[in-house]
């Protein structure tokens, strides 16, 4: 046995222990601690990822007839997703020193953290199911956490609760499924069902419905519709954790997941085919929205879920491969764009709207120029980290399915159009408020990891880099006619954003369909409101009026005994009490000898 | 070494007695508390599951001619069930107040309740396990009367009602029981009736009855839907220490009663009545959780969600197999540490501020750091997220409900409530979030700027409810292999 993966695992752990136990009221130790760990895993991830394979587990609970197992499964996967969540892990940490200098609530913050690597690694090291949830909801805690860091603000708590109520509503067909899975083949563990689960003979229903409540988990934590809405709210947290977090790691655990156990799926192709669509239609729906956002943040959100869709109908396509390779590149330019974005912010004093800035260019010339390198990454540039893993998956949707290869292709393109929409106002032009004009780069500590995302979002694209990282990948060959595609839609997006936005001081465009998130979020609470609170308060009615005032004040108010009781009661009187129970027992006595 | 088992009991009830004979009230019973707490702890560790069986007994015939002994002893399960209760009776002697009109009283029916508590689940007679259960219930409707808050004579006298109703359906089921067993046989002695199911004794028609009257009976003292509604708002008017032992230790009586009697003694009256008890937990889940929602001060929801939350325990006992049983037992500890937290941390807030409307809060945590990360422990370990006891004791319920399922096909009875409970899981994140959120986050109102927050000196105790949460969330297993022996002899 291999205790790397204890070590990589556990050593962020002991470090959210330490920080609420001994280290609180030291801010910069909290943070040195929180850091030094996520290096710890990062460093015994490098060496997990040249190691052969592995499947290890030990009992968490025994019942005889029943196991629970905490192990972990290292293969081409897991390691690739340990180098990435360390990997950019360590570079946020290191970024977070810089970003929450003045926080109060500094060592808060790096526990959460250091809880939140704890979690996501769980997820990528699991080979059961129980596993897997478990770190699965201990990511939506710590995600919770991290949301509600400024709690004094309203909508950053309301944006907490969002966030872990609607992974729970996901978490519920999670469960479910995993229950389904496990009734029907007597284990959890990826390695059995592996091999085991299209040999069960079960009925096409019964496997469909299981795989989809799984998918459900997917739904939730990978923020697709119709569970999206709580993401682009999480934006309340800091914006170091907007990029771990709801960016390049947390919400792509729904994605892994669905290729851990694509062997659900496989067999099923009305469960690929709700995958897929679901996909698309997340995609779609969050590009059409980005490109009426003016919070900087909001529009990377908006575009996480986009491409977060475009990963998951890469599940649907039946290339998982392809999906977990573009969520290895969108990892790198997620996280450089949200920690660009925030190095903005910081500057201007947290001003999160586009149209206030402006005229970054000189101020800020390493943030500009590495957010111009994430920029065209997200947005298909040939040859940068997004072209390639884009391209595998509009190869893929052109061959299986036509008409999801068109939408997706209109998806790339609302993708180009709103990145560079959003780049042209936010640092090009001249300054549009007072803020913007004084702005600076940001320090070392924070500029740094910009950088070192930027190499990544270059080359982590190449065939080369990808057959390091992907070895289990197919050679598919390049698709030169996708490719060609991919690039006039990206030159006409980028093309359309910049002729559209150059020079403008507000939107010429107005779309209120699309600035307001397709009413979604305004639909959902009228649903609660009309669903949940009001069968609450029917509920609540029904309680206290007839189950308890039929009940009590129907039988109480009428018999004497209970009077009688309640005089006690006001008399207080403990002697009474003494002979009551004392008559109580000869009476059990006097019953059961002479009843019988 | 027997005489551990004894000190469980011993210990608050002596210091009851000298409280009452002037003794210092606070002292003494802490004092007593800690003897209790001592001496579970030996004996939970002390249980020797390879050998299994009843172990540390003790017994004093008294009435040879119809088998009734002073009979004491443990197994897994009342071990774990004894170190809940000195847990819980520490806590609240500690959370106690230190001045309190007739504070030697007040003292003294709390360490009553945590003796009777004690006595109850140490008993290996029926008649003890009753009587000690009364002892306990006494001096609980006394509290909630004279020391209470609010509505404090109404809530003591629906409760009063209530649970009187049913220790008397349940006194009932006892004698039945008694009578079914043939005449030369007859015996208060648990662990001799434990042994005649094998041998069906308790079966037929008859059995049917007596299991429905002990279902009610005991489900009436577990706030089993319809005949809940005495929970809640005794929980809300009663002083802390009350609501603590009775909502944590004292109302798991009726589940340790269905898991030691009532369903390993009549398991074919227990599958007759399957769908009864399945129907009426997810009332318990979905309409209790529901009517949670609703409620506009924590002390009203936590109340509704400790009656909630039963659900969950009923539903792992009628699984009647040993996953979900072992899950129901893990769970009755994990729940009852919980709750006690919980009232324990909305005690020292309504001190603090004088109020528990959601309403007139809010922002708190700015004021009262330490109180509010812990109310958030204990608020996760009750909506169930992992690393606290809760979540393994809720995962074992829930496979062992679909233990029962034929592999592949459509869902049986276990398996719908089942999805009514997770769907629980929902709506309990719902209303304890929510209420977190009224209380401790958001703008502060300015009459909230000088709260003072609670220390460590005083708030210790839950420190101590919480750790154990997250030591048997860690490892479940160091209490499951305690459990499994009893558990074992009945269901697989």
């Amino acid at each position: 046995m291999n205790s790397a993966p204890w070590i990589i695992l556990f050593s962020p752990l002991l470090a959210a222990a330490v920080i609420v136990i001994a280290t609180q009221p030291f801010k910069k130790l909290s943070s040195y601690v929180s850091v030094a760990a996520v290096a710890v895993s990062l460093l015994f991830a490098l060496t997990v990822f040249g190691s052969p394979d592995q499947d290890v587990s030990f009992n968490w609970i025994d019942l005889g007839v029943f196991q629970v197992r905490i192990g972990y499964l290292i293969d081409g996967f897991s390691k690739m997703m340990l180098l990435v969540v360390t990997g950019v892990g360590f570079l946020i940490h290191v970024y977070s020193i810089g970003y929450m200098h003045d926080d109060r609530g500094r060592s808060r913050y790096f526990a959460g953290l250091s809880l939140f690597m704890f979690s996501m690694l769980g997820i990528v090291l699991a080979n059961n199911f129980i596993m897997m949830f478990i770190f699965w909801e201990l990511v939506g805690v710590s995600s919770y956490i991290l949301i509600g860091h400024w709690f004094e603000r309203s909508s950053a708590a309301d944006a907490a609760n969002k966030a872990l109520i609607v992974n729970r509503i996901g978490d519920f067909g999670f469960m479910l499924g995993i229950l389904m899975v496990w009734s029907a083949s007597g284990t959890v563990m990826f390695g059995e069902l592996t091999s085991k689960w299209s040999t069960l003979g079960l009925g096409a229903g019964y496997a469909t419905i299981a795989a989809l409540m799984i998918f459900c988990g997917a739904v939730g934590k990978s923020a697709q519709f119709p569970l999206h809405v709580w993401l682009p709210d999480a934006m309340e947290g800091p914006t170091p954790v907007s990029a771990l977090i709801h960016a390049a790691t947390m919400v792509a655990a729904g994605v892994y997941m669905l290729a851990r156990v694509y062997f659900l799926f496989a067999g099923s192709a009305a469960a690929l085919a709700v995958v897929l669509w679901i996909g698309v239609f997340t995609s779609l729906l969050a590009a059409l929205m980005a490109t009426q956002q003016s919070d900087i943040k909001r529009v990377l959100a908006y575009s996480t879920l986009s491409q977060l869709g475009l990963m998951v109908s890469a599940v649907g396509l039946g290339v998982p491969v392809s999906a977990l390779f573009h969520l290895f590149t969108h990892a790198f330019f997620k996280a450089l764009l949200f920690l660009g974005a925030g190095s903005v912010i910081h500057s201007l004093h947290n001003e999160q709207n586009m149209w206030q800035m402006g005229g970054l260019q000189k101020k800020m010339p390493l943030t500009f120029w590495t957010f111009l390198i994430a920029t065209l990454a997200l947005s298909g540039c040939p040859p940068l980290a997004g072209f390639w893993s884009k391209d595998g998956i509009v190869a893929a949707a052109f061959e299986h399915n036509a008409a999801a290869g068109l939408v997706i292709t209109v998806i790339n393109f609302f993708t180009a159009f709103y990145m560079m929409r959003l780049f042209v106002v936010a640092f090009l032009g001249s300054a549009r408020s007072e803020a913007a004009e004084h702005a600076h780069e940001s320090p070392p500590v924070m500029a740094v990891p910009l950088v070192l995302l930027a190499i990544p979002s270059l080359i982590a694209g190449f065939p080369p880099v990808e057959h390091i990282f992907f070895p289990m990948a197919e050679e598919a060959g390049p698709s030169i006619p996708a490719m060609l595609v991919s690039v006039a839609v990206f030159i006409a997006g980028i093309g359309a954003g910049f002729v559209l936005y150059r020079g403008k001081n507000s939107d010429p465009v107005s779309i209120p369909l699309f600035a307001n998130r397709f009413y979604i979020d305004q639909f959902y609470s009228v649903l609660v409101k009309w669903t949940q609170d009001a069968l609450a308060g029917v509920a609540a009615f029904v309680d206290r009026w007839i189950i308890d005032g039929g009940l009590v004040r129907g039988l109480g108010g009428t018999t004497w005994g209970f009077g009688f009781a309640l005089r006690f009661l006001q008399i207080g009187n403990l002697q009474a009490y003494a002979f009551l129970f004392g008559f109580g027992v000869v009476l059990l006595l006097y019953l059961i000898l002479f009843a019988a | 070494m027997n005489v551990l088992v004894h000190l469980t009991y011993l210990g608050p009830l002596v210091a009851a007695i000298l409280i009452l004979f002037g003794f210092a009230p606070r002292r003494t019973a802490i004092t007593g508390a800690v003897v209790g707490l001592i001496s579970s702890l030996i004996l939970f560790l002390g249980y020797d599951h390879a050998a299994g069986g009843y172990q540390f007994t003790s017994a004093l015939a008294l009435v040879p001619a119809w088998d009734l002994k002073f009979y004491v002893g443990v197994d897994g399960l009342n071990a774990t069930m004894l170190f809940l209760t000195s847990l819980v009776a520490l806590a609240a002697a500690w959370m106690s107040p230190r001045t309190e009109e007739n504070l030697h009283r007040y003292m003294a029916c709390v360490m009553a309740i945590a003796a009777g508590a004690a006595g109850a689940f140490a008993s290996l007679d029926l008649f003890f396990f009753y009587a000690f259960h009364e002892l306990a219930l006494i001096p609980t409707f006394l509290m909630i009367g004279i020391w209470g808050s609010g509505n404090r004579q109404a809530a003591a006298w629906k409760i009063t009602i209530y649970l009187s109703i049913g220790s008397i359906i349940l006194l009932v089921g006892l004698i039945g029981l008694y009578l079914m067993v043939p005449d030369k046989d007859r015996t208060f002695d648990i662990v001799k009736l434990q042994a005649m199911a094998a041998h069906a004794v308790f079966t037929g028609p008859s059995a049917n009855w007596v299991f429905l009257l002990m279902l009610f009976g005991f489900g009436t003292l577990v706030s089993l839907f319809p005949f809940h509604t005495w929970a809640p708002q005794a929980y809300a008017a009663a002083p802390v220490p009350v609501a603590m032992l009775h909502a944590g230790v004292l109302k798991k009586f009726g589940l340790y009663g269905l898991l030691r009697l009532t369903l390993p003694l009549m398991p074919e009256a227990a599958h007759n009545f399957t769908w009864l008890l399945l129907t009426l937990l997810v009332g318990n889940i979905i309409f209790v959780g529901l009517a949670t929602i609703n409620q506009k001060q924590l002390d009203l929801t936590l109340g509704y969600s400790s009656v909630m939350h039963m659900g969950y325990i009923f539903l792992g006992l009628a699984t009647t197999n040993l996953i979900g049983v072992d899950g129901a037992a893990l769970l009755m500890l994990a729940h009852g540490l919980s709750i006690a937290a919980l009232f324990a941390i909305s005690g020292e807030l309504r001190k603090q501020t004088g109020t528990l409307d959601y309403r007139d809060l809010g922002g708190l945590a700015k004021s009262m750091p330490l109180l509010s990360f812990l109310f958030g422990l204990a608020l996760y370990a009750s909506i169930g997220l992992p690393g606290f006891a809760n979540f393994a004791s809720e995962l074992l319920v829930f496979f062992g409900a679909f233990k029962t399922a034929t592999p592949g096909a459509a869902f049986n009875g276990y398996q719908i409530a089942t999805v009514c409970a997770l769907w629980g899981l929902v709506i309990s994140a719902v209303y304890m979030l929510r209420a977190y959120r009224s209380i401790f986050f958001g703008d502060r109102p300015s009459r909230w700027a000088n709260v003072k927050d609670v220390t460590l000196g005083l708030g210790w105790p839950v420190v101590l409810l919480l750790a154990g949460l997250i030591v048997f969330g860690f490892a479940p297993q160091a209490v499951l292999q305690k459990i499994e022996p009893g558990m074992a002899l009945f269901w697989k």
